[in-house]
């Protein structure tokens, strides 16, 4: 439903980043790699400190550093000398490179740059992995997933002749370190061999250490990247992107049957992620995560009149939304505004299917909105909550309304990275957060001083 | 760690001889620098005008990032607080942006009022070849606000680049405004950008010893101040070089002469105002400086007594933006009795560096435009106990379990100052001494 669509012609605060910081942190998701910008040195400093600020983990994006000259007769000279430099510093198995605004309107064939580079540069080399992101061309989730698909372009079918076949791939698109976990968790009770791409539920949420890693130890093993056209099938999270995604790409080259599937926020998109897993392997859904959701159903019993009603604004990456969006209408919570900077043309129809049945109203919901649409809208809708990431928090504050935080960036809270979203868990631990939210609003809007429920 | 070879000019450990120092060139590519970019550099100079628009020229993603990014706290109007792009897509990077560029002028200040606008280009806008000036001069006569282009795209340089941008664009504003009244004691101060409410106080101590201060440049910020600022009888300037040009030109034009002074750390804070008093050669100036300064020390030395004690000897490490900061960090750390064994800054000078190598110790690291690999090897190196610096190292020092002090743009704590001294104090203490250094790694193998 795209009624009382705003369209103003400037952007004010952008509820969208640009291209190429999803597709660092899509490379941060992969074993021994360093994500490199080909363009002028302030995006990847820009980037680097927004990432931070969420993860608190260092993050080394490379950058070709271009500066006038460049602009003029070409970065490639300056981006041979960065991945030798970075080789040399870092020692990685392989370098992700995105190209920038400035590298994609100078017209710099990266490719070309590559097979150059390979000629000329003796020694060992990482794998040098490039995807295509002008930032005047889609949103961080695009440079995100073309990030992902061009890894999987690159190495899947490199290596051996399906002898470890029997896992399945699991494309969970951007979700945090936690959900990352609790993933990997799922395919061991499961048994099965999974392969997530990216997987920055160790480079991104790190330990303590003895010494300064300069690369995080964690990520998707190549070797295992190599493998994923062997799989039984793969699982991707998410509606909203190309059809070129990284689990096309291994169905059209390998045949490896993909899945597509909402993220798996709430009960209902949970019981279909399950379900595949279950279809895949042949095993039951294991008891440890039937009892997982068992208590997750007595929990939203118990706590469904606190917050039956109550209106939500969500927003942030097309994908998260619709997640939680399903979620918010499977617990009673009715969302009346979905709003993204993200222009898929597919979320109003993606959020019609989640909801299906559950809402007696579909919300409006709209692509290419700013925090300043999503402002002007709000004064008419009332919400009473908003859920999305921390920059919400001005409009919250504004609307005297709790903000749920959820997705990325949480620039104002500690634990962005810990926050559980997916599954029957990340479901317990959502409902419990929403629940608790309004009765505290409750509790301190109150005089009385209530001490119970 | 070995550096890397176009890199090795770029470190000193004081001592050696002769001082060489390379600095204030291109960053290295692939050697992950902390630097930012011409465009930045502008925008953390004009950000904090708080009454203006500022209209960021190009993709999404310049003006994302520094939403709200600074703790450049305002008295008045927050417009600077809000993020405003262009937001470029394929189709006006083909076919030039000065359309949408025009249409989101008028549409933005028709709906927020500003007292002036500024255009930030971007990498992009250089490449396409817009016409700023040409917009902005239409925008301008249409509108009766000044409309200021600021020529940051961000290859043109390194943030040193930006900060002359921002002056450039300042100077159009000068000179404009009605500057009757002014007293003869009178003052801009410049390079403070009132994060955490600090130009509050560095006024307030103005104000106490009998000067009056025009503009703010740009901390709580305002346009009209800025266009009277030619009226001040001296430019004070803090930090190193972003509003150097500007000063410099109101001295050409105006001639409004300038003094360069630092607000962190008790020494530097007093002699920021003792120069200004003699400045004006005002024996009643001076006498209420000195009675300002007594009456603070006295407040504040008894404090710091007992940081002091429990600080003595520790180590310190600094790196920041500009090198000011870094002297002053230098002495505050002195101050309380600690070892500063490495200090570098992004864009410091070769001057500057010099004179860093001559008030640190035997051995200091003294590094220009560094990266993460290479601060690392400091810090374990030097056995660190406390790292100064931004959002960018912290994790850095963290990881190694070394504490660190947030010398940030959105830190909400007062650094400047008499008071400014204890919160620092209170700040390094409590990273310092936390007792969650018993549980990281290194200290449980030493």
């Amino acid at each position: 439903m795209s009624k009382n669509s705003p369209n103003y012609i400037s952007t004010t605060n952008a509820c969208k980043l640009c291209t190429p910081l999803g597709a660092t942190l899509a490379f941060k998701g992969i074993e021994g790699a360093v994500p490199y910008l080909h363009g002028s040195q302030g995006c990847a400093t820009y980037m680097r400190r927004y990432i931070i600020s969420h993860f608190n983990e260092p993050i080394d994006i490379a950058s070709s550093s271009l500066s006038e000259k460049h602009a003029v007769y070409g970065g490639g000279a300056n981006l041979k000398l960065g991945l030798m430099n970075v080789t040399l510093k870092y020692r990685p198995q392989l370098i992700g490179i995105a190209t920038t605004c400035l590298t994609e309107t100078i017209g710099d064939d990266v490719k070309m740059f590559l097979k150059e580079y390979e000629k000329e540069v003796e020694g060992e080399k990482p794998i040098m992995v490039e995807v295509g992101t002008p930032s005047y061309n889609g949103t961080h989730m695009e440079g995100f997933h073309n990030a992902v698909a061009s890894v999987i372009d690159t190495l899947a079918g490199t290596d051996g002749e399906g002898e470890e076949s029997g896992g399945i791939n699991i494309l969970p698109g951007f979700v945090s370190p936690a959900d990352i976990r609790y993933l990997k968790e799922i395919a061991e009770d499961y048994s099965v061999r999974a392969t997530i791409l990216p997987d920055i539920s160790d480079t991104m949420d790190g330990q303590a250490a003895k010494k300064y890693e300069k690369i995080q130890p964690g990520g998707t093993p190549l070797s295992a990247i190599a493998t994923m056209g062997n799989a039984m099938a793969s699982i991707e999270f998410g509606h909203t992107m190309s059809d070129e995604s990284g689990g096309a790409i291994l169905a059209k080259k390998f045949g490896v049957e993909n899945m597509r599937i909402s993220q798996p926020i709430g009960i209902r998109a949970s019981d279909q992620f399950f379900g595949h897993l279950t279809k895949i392997t042949g095993m039951p859904v294991p008891e440890k995560h039937q009892a997982e959701r068992g208590r997750l159903v007595d929990a939203y019993v118990d706590g469904h009149k606190y917050i039956y009603g109550k209106k939500a604004i969500v927003y942030g990456e097309e994908d998260l939304v619709v997640g939680l969006t399903a979620f918010l209408a499977e617990i009673g919570v009715m969302p009346v505004l979905c709003a993204s900077g993200g222009k898929s043309k597919k979320l109003a129809e993606k959020i019609a299917e989640a909801t299906e049945g559950l809402l007696p109203e579909q919300p409006q919901v709209h692509e290419g909105m700013d925090f300043y649409d999503i402002s002007e809208l709000a004064e008419s809708l009332e919400p009473d909550l908003l859920v999305g990431n921390s920059k919400g928090y001005h409009l919250a504050q504004k609307l005297s309304i709790p903000l749920i935080r959820a997705g990325f960036p949480i620039h104002d809270r500690m634990g962005g990275q810990r926050i559980l979203h997916l599954g029957y868990r990340g479901a317990q631990q959502l409902f419990d957060l929403v629940v608790n939210t309004c009765i505290a609003k409750k509790q301190s809007d109150s005089p009385i001083g209530y001490s119970y429920m | 760690m070995e550096l890397l070879k176009e890199r090795a000019d770029q470190v000193h450990r004081t001592g050696e001889q002769p001082f060489t120092l390379t600095c204030n060139k291109d960053s290295l590519a692939g050697a992950v620098s902390q630097r930012a970019c011409v465009f930045c550099g502008s925008r953390v100079v004009l950000y904090p005008i708080a009454d203006a628009l500022h209209l960021v020229h190009g993709p999404i993603g310049c003006a994302v990032y520094t939403w709200d990014i600074r703790g450049a706290l305002s008295s008045g109007s927050e417009l600077h607080r809000l993020s405003f792009s262009t937001d470029l897509q394929e189709i006006d990077v083909i076919f030039g942006g000065e359309k949408k560029l025009t249409n989101a002028l008028f549409e933005l200040i028709e709906r927020h009022n500003p007292k002036a606008a500024f255009v930030y280009s971007t990498c992009i806008v250089g490449i396409i070849g817009d016409d700023l000036d040409a917009v902005c001069r239409k925008v301008e006569k249409e509108t009766n606000i000044p409309v200021i282009p600021v020529k940051s795209e961000g290859f043109k340089g390194n943030k040193r680049a930006g900060y002359t941008a921002a002056c450039d664009a300042m100077t159009r504003l000068v000179g404009t405004g009605d500057t009757a009244g002014i007293s003869p004691y009178s003052i801009n101060i410049l390079g403070d950008f009132n994060l955490a409410g600090e130009i509050w106080l560095i006024r307030e101590y103005f104000e106490r010893i009998g000067v009056e201060v025009v503009a703010n440049i740009t901390g709580d910020g305002r346009v009209a101040d800025i266009q009277r600022s030619h009226g001040a009888a001296l430019n004070v300037i803090q930090c190193s070089g972003s509003t150097m040009d500007l000063a410099k030109v109101m001295e050409d034009e105006y001639g409004v002469p300038s003094i360069r002074v630092s607000y962190f750390g008790v020494e530097d804070m007093a002699q920021a105002l003792y120069d200004v008093a003699e400045h004006f050669n005002n024996p009643e100036m001076l006498a209420k400086t000195q009675a300002l300064v007594k009456e603070e020390l006295q407040e504040l030395l008894p404090k710091l007594e007992f940081y002091k004690k429990a600080l003595t000897g520790k180590k310190a490490a600094i790196y920041v933006g500009g090198s000011f900061k870094a002297f002053s960090l230098v002495k505050a750390f002195r101050l309380l009795g600690m070892d500063v064994v490495m200090v570098g800054s992004q864009t410091g000078t070769e001057q500057e560096y010099k004179e860093l190598a001559e008030i640190t110790d035997p051995g200091t690291i003294i590094a220009d435009d560094t990266n993460p690999l290479e601060l690392a090897s400091f810090l374990e190196e030097k056995h660190v106990d406390i790292f100064v610096g931004g959002v960018k190292e912290r994790p850095i020092a963290y990881k190694l379990g070394v504490g660190f002090c947030d010398h940030n743009h959105e830190r909400k704590e007062i650094l400047a100052g008499f008071v400014g001294m204890l919160n620092f104090a209170e700040e390094v203490y409590s990273s310092v001494m936390s007792p969650v250094w018993n549980f990281t790694y290194q200290k449980e193998e030493s």
